[in-house]
């Protein structure tokens, strides 16, 4: 097969202060042939993207191209001029970004700006590109090809966006499509279906195509070679299959290590302490925002909220954006007054707000926040940070206070110099470590851990993992664990609850996750996250983000995008919870045979 | 409580000239340019009195609107006195009103915002709305309504300074600290359990205080101009003492000579202000980062 | 829908706050020393007399009365008479609030499209050196004070060139050359500093639209720079636009006020510079209620366009 496109020796720079040139991109080589895709993987940082915008002869500013040669198809893109470069763009070399919510202009409809490329060079008539543009709304499987093009960009949902942006790159036939994290801002059920639509057309169309990325399961599901990149450089190219079975760098190794957290060995949990009252238990909570008159609530997040966490255990709390889980720590810490339901700790009355608490109740639970680029203040040192609640709590000073401080540091494998070092000026990872050592200096019995790794990437998420399961084994801390990612849950949790929509649809004992039946939502979640071996995104079920309209108060709130729905049954009377046989609860009309029957036959 | 874990204010000293360095090497040229004009216009505001060759108030010259000459370096004035002395004493007049001026205001409008901001509730509602009527009304003409109920002295002409310019500080401010009082670590502190006070002074406070002191600048500059421009008109600072406007103003029959006792303020003004213009410009603003790709 | 609703909350907040400012100059001026009678009567005046005159002016009643008869008549049109010359506010500023708007229209007709050109040129070549050139000049020309430029204009255009005259008498005749000639110095003045706050602001506002991903899209679309500025960042960035040239125009409030006294200009900041001077509360009061509403109209257009900008509000 002819070459597509070469790139060799790539050099990037970004002018640094005093005009010194810092290399971004250093020395990078790979082409494609013609009909294949390259995966540039590689995590934030790596230049991954930068690359990527360079095959159009375009560089963010700020940066440029300092050396190396770029080829796509005849064309050196590197040598073309300003109007030649006009050309090559948007008609031989296409992009998809990122976040399309963004990157369409919000006041053009959706057609005018999917067609401008084609309209404006002459390449048809507006009647033949609309024409073609429906036929690619078609092929992409876009709901309302014919009218959808006459909508705004804030009337389509973001997959969708994501879809119309892949439709606007192939309306010129381009030679190279440039797809950059098309599926990163998406959620996992919307982000499988985005990904088929994409698979079919590069296939159909024998798109050569770049497919930018930092996850490597969704790239095995695509790509026909991989680049694995790391600080501006390659560390690792091949077939697919090479890098996926038999990968040489080390990178790419921990890399496959942290994409799949349920293989690795984490030490076990503490044993339960028998007879102890359980540590935190909450019946029929409701909780949500905005107080009406008659003391209902506005918009009810969380809705009959059951849970029992045992002494030493984890439980993990999933759900997509929108589903209340932030909320149900925000209850749990006190932040939040629930508007029905108690929170009992070790078998004891919480009060509901946080002035109401005391002081040692206030210790014994604390609360770990996503991004720790704003949980923690910038203008503070690593040892202020931590020498806080050690001064509030137990009104440490002098000797004590450093000691402890250091014991901290050490816990989270920092040195005890890093006391001095101001917080804005660490990475992500050691500030998350911080986030979660400001955690332990209360000496909690419990911690709440909101999303604590999703802002990270994947390998360094990876270590926060591990580490938080070691320190689980040699504090015996209780741990509250919310995440999106149910592979994450999987692995550091005992016991998993899912929440859909404010309801919790599924609860049980992890072990119990690992196999059919689950509910329908936990089925569509389980069977959305992206596998490493190819072949996945063909298997898995078709999902079903399809309408966001709520049911009425009290029916089943994942019926509109449920595939087992019974009519007649499901949208007249609410579902009920029953136990499955291995201890889970499901909040669900079908039985387990049922569920069982139809979620094992198309594995 | 926090000197404990604050080691690098002890090594400040020994690097303070590399730290200056650093701030003057990051600066572009035309901030360069406002830093000499902002130390310079303090510097003769703070020490212009001892540099003064006459009183100010002396009739020294032999002749009105003298030219530049070695016994009078800037010349007369339209009574014969002396231009550069009166320069001299009318800079620390300007500046110094101008520097409480907006002290007053930015100070009374941060202590404001942080109390509206993190007492939230009624009490935030009334001093909003009052802070927006007050901006309503125009800078100059509320001088002029304050300066014709209440006069045109010195400690009132600062006081009017700095109750027109509170409104502006209070707005950002506030802006500031509602953003910073939902940061994830105020919430944090929160769920510890710490007081109001505490959250105020040791996490609100200290990350408003880059963008307050950018913001102080402004006043500055907006105080020099409402005040020069009210002595201008004959309603600011009032004879025998003189700021820059005034000056301007008694010396206007010298334009037809195009005499120095009428340039010499007028380029003083415009140095000052446009000094602290290019220099707050210069500075990294913390403020708006967008920091982007 | 929601924008009307939107539009309307904006309303009723600006005539909330001018009602709030009324009320505040109102007490303002009653805690002036000494009351109207006095001050009118002069020194010598019997102490009868002046108590017959407060009796006339209703200078007896409780301040609230007073505040509501002032107010009404204030929304009626009759705010009082002038203390000093005796005729009735609203003929005084009837006379001369056409001559500040016409001098401020002027203004805001010259200004507009220069700072829309330095504000949109800045932006699309930013942190070239003709935008670092126009930063430094624009900083430096706000922060030079009106007098200042009005000053050396005269000394420049009037007593060194002698072009153009040094005091602004309105021409009789209305033919373009003298209007222009007539004009021509107070409308440099006023433009030097709106212009500079306008460019900057919308400098600003057409900037913040270049760093949207969409923009970057078009570029990578092949679309020409022209397309991608006039099709692509204008029409997103009109809202803001207006937004920074009516929240400039402020600027001209307090411009005037300096502008029409050096150049003997008879409009009602004149007046109100001679109301203040001569503490001629009524006119006083009255002069700040139209500076203020002019202000909040402004601020007005400013929010609706910010409303209109959002294409989510404004589509919905």
């Amino acid at each position: 097969m002819a070459v597509a496109v070469n790139v060799s020796h790539l050099k990037v720079a970004a002018r640094g202060e005093g005009g010194m040139p810092i290399p971004i991109i250093r020395d990078v080589s790979f082409s494609i042939k013609k009909g294949e895709v390259l995966a540039l993987i590689g995590e934030s940082g790596s230049g991954k993207s930068t690359i990527a915008l360079s095959l159009m002869g375009y560089t963010r500013p700020g940066l440029e191209v300092v050396g190396g040669r770029i080829q796509v198809g005849d064309q050196d893109v590197l040598a073309l001029k300003s109007d030649e470069l006009r050309a090559l763009r948007g008609k031989t070399v296409a992009y998809v970004a990122q976040s399309a919510a963004a990157s369409f202009n919000p006041v053009v409809r959706i057609m005018d700006q999917v067609i401008e490329t084609a309209v404006t060079t002459q390449m048809c008539t507006r009647a033949v590109a609309e024409a073609k543009a429906i036929g690619l709304f078609k092929s992409l499987a876009l709901p309302n090809p014919e009218t959808l093009g006459q909508r705004y960009p804030h009337e389509v949902s973001g997959g969708q966006l994501q879809r119309l942006m892949a439709a606007m790159a192939l309306m010129a036939d381009p030679a190279l499509v440039i797809f950059d994290e098309p599926t990163t801002a998406l959620d996992v059920t919307t982000q499988i279906e985005v990904l088929r639509a994409f698979k079919a057309a590069v296939k159909e169309r024998g798109v050569t195509a770049v497919y930018v990325s930092h996850d490597l399961a969704v790239v095995a599901q695509i790509a026909d070679q991989i680049v694995v990149l790391q600080h501006g450089e390659v560390r690792e190219a091949g077939q697919r299959d090479q890098i996926l079975h038999e990968p040489d760098a080390d990178y790419t190794q921990s890399l496959m290590q942290a994409a799949q957290p349920e293989k690795r060995v984490r030490p076990s949990p503490a044993k339960a302490l028998g007879t102890m009252a359980p540590i935190l238990q909450i019946k029929g909570m409701k909780a949500g925002y905005g107080k009406a008159r008659d003391g209902s609530l506005q918009k009810t997040v969380l809705d009959n909220i059951d849970l029992t966490i045992e002494p030493g255990r984890a439980l993990g709390i999933i759900g997509e954006s929108g589903s209340g889980k932030s909320t149900l720590a925000r209850v749990i810490a006190g932040m939040l007054p629930p508007a029905a339901g108690q929170v009992c700790f070790y078998g004891e009355v919480l009060p509901p707000s946080l002035r109401a608490r005391s002081r040692d109740q206030l210790r014994r639970i604390q609360i770990v926040f996503q991004n720790a680029d704003t949980a923690i203040n910038p203008a503070q040192t690593v040892g202020e940070v931590l020498a806080r609640p050690l001064q509030f709590y137990y009104g440490l000073k002098g000797q004590a206070l450093t000691k402890r401080v250091n014991e901290l540091l050490d816990l989270i494998r920092m040195p005890s110099s890093s006391a001095d070092r101001l917080c804005r000026k660490m990475s992500g990872g050691q500030k998350q470590r911080v986030n979660l050592a400001r955690a332990l200096a209360a000496k909690p019995d419990l911690i709440l851990c909101d999303e604590v790794t999703s802002a990270l990437d994947s390998v360094v998420a990876a270590a926060i993992l591990d580490l938080m399961a070691e320190l689980r084994h040699e504090l015996n801390l209780t741990y509250v664990f919310i995440s999106h990612d149910i592979s994450a849950v999987r692995a550091v949790c005992d016991d998993i609850m899912v929440l859909y929509a404010g309801t919790q649809v599924e609860a049980g004992q992890s072990q119990a996750f690992k196999s059919a039946p689950y509910h329908p939502y936990t089925d569509l979640l389980i069977s959305s996250v992206p596998q490493l071996r190819r072949g996945w995104l063909e298997e898995a079920r078709p999902g079903s983000s399809g309408a966001q309209a709520q049911p009425e108060d009290g029916l089943c709130r994942f019926l509109p995008r449920c595939s087992l729905k019974i009519p007649g049954l499901c949208d007249t009377m609410p579902a009920p919870r029953h136990a499955l046989t291995d201890g889970r609860n499901i909040l669900c009309h079908l039985d387990e045979p049922s569920l069982r029957a139809a979620q094992l036959e198309t594995v | 409580m926090r000197k404990s874990y604050s080691l690098d204010a002890e090594a400040l000293p020994q690097d303070g000239l590399a730290v200056a360095e650093r701030a003057w090497k990051s600066l572009s040229i035309s901030g360069r340019v406002g830093l000499v004009l902002v130390i310079f216009w303090l510097f003769i505001a703070v020490f212009g009195a001892f540099l003064s060759p006459y009183s100010p108030s002396a009739f020294v010259a032999d002749d009105v609107f003298l030219p530049m000459s070695a016994a009078h370096w800037l010349g007369s004035d339209y009574l014969g006195r002396d231009t550069l002395s009166r320069v001299l004493s009318g800079t620390r007049y300007t500046v110094g009103l101008a520097f409480f001026g907006a002290l007053l205001a930015s100070a009374t409008g941060t202590f404001l915002a942080l109390y509206a901001a993190v007492s939230q509730g009624v009490l935030d509602e009334v001093i909003s709305r009052l802070m927006d009527t007050l901006i309503s009304i125009p800078s100059k003409i509320f001088a002029l309504v304050l300066v014709a109920v209440f006069g045109a002295s010195l400690p009132l002409l600062l006081l009017t300074a700095a109750i027109i310019y509170l409104p502006g500080s209070y707005r950002i401010a506030r802006a500031l600290a509602v953003n910073l009082n939902s940061m994830d670590y105020v919430e944090v502190a929160r769920v510890r359990g710490e007081r109001k006070l505490y959250i105020v002074f040791h996490e609100i406070l200290p990350n408003m205080l880059n963008p307050m002191m950018a913001d102080f600048g402004l006043r500055f500059v907006f105080v020099v101009l409402l005040l020069s421009g009210m002595s201008f008109l004959g309603l600011g600072v009032q004879p025998p003492a003189a700021d820059l406007g005034s000056l301007v103003r008694e010396n206007m029959s010298g334009l037809q000579d195009i005499a120095p006792a009428i340039l010499a303020p007028a380029i003083a003004i415009a140095t000052l202000t446009i000094g602290v213009n290019l220099l707050i410009d210069a500075l990294p603003q913390s403020g708006n980062g967008k920091g982007g790709h | 829908m929601r924008v009307g609703l939107l539009i309307l909350k904006r309303l009723g907040a600006a005539l909330l706050t001018l009602w709030l400012v009324s009320l505040l100059v109102f007490i303002l001026s009653s805690m002036l020393p000494g009351d109207a009678a006095s001050e009118m009567l002069g020194q010598s005046a019997t102490p009868e007399a002046v108590a017959a005159l407060r009796l006339k002016l209703g200078l007896d009643q409780p301040l609230y009365v007073r505040y509501f008869q002032w107010l009404f008549g204030l929304m009626s049109g009759h705010p009082g008479q002038s203390m000093i010359s005796g005729l009735p506010v609203a003929e005084i500023i009837g006379t001369r609030l056409p001559k500040s708007l016409f001098l401020a229209g002027l203004t805001a007709l010259v200004s507009v499209p220069v700072a829309l050109t330095i504000g949109i040129v800045s932006a699309i070549y930013r942190n070239s050196f003709i935008d670092r050139a126009l930063n430094v000049m624009t900083l430096s020309m706000v922060a030079v004070p009106e007098f200042l430029v009005a000053t050396l204009s005269v000394l420049v255009f009037a007593v060194s060139l002698r072009w153009l005259p040094a005091l602004t008498i309105i021409p009789d005749v209305a033919d373009p050359a003298s209007i222009a000639r007539a004009y021509a110095l107070p409308v440099m003045t006023l433009c030097f500093v709106v212009v500079a706050q306008m460019a900057r602001m919308t400098r600003a506002a057409v900037a913040d639209q270049l760093d949207q991903p969409y923009v970057e899209m078009a570029v990578l679309k092949g679309l020409t720079k022209p397309r991608v500025i006039l099709r692509h960042v204008l029409p997103n960035a009109t809202g803001p636009i207006v937004n920074a040239v009516a929240l400039s125009l402020s600027y001209l409030l307090g411009g005037v006020v300096i502008v029409e006294t050096v150049f003997n200009y008879p409009g009602v900041a004149s007046l109100i510079v001679d109301a203040v001077t001569s503490r001629d509360m009524p006119l006083l009061l009255a002069c700040t209620m139209v500076f203020c509403t002019a202000y909040m109209v402004l601020v007005l257009i400013a929010d609706v366009a910010a409303i209109l900008a959002n294409p989510r509000l404004a589509r919905s």
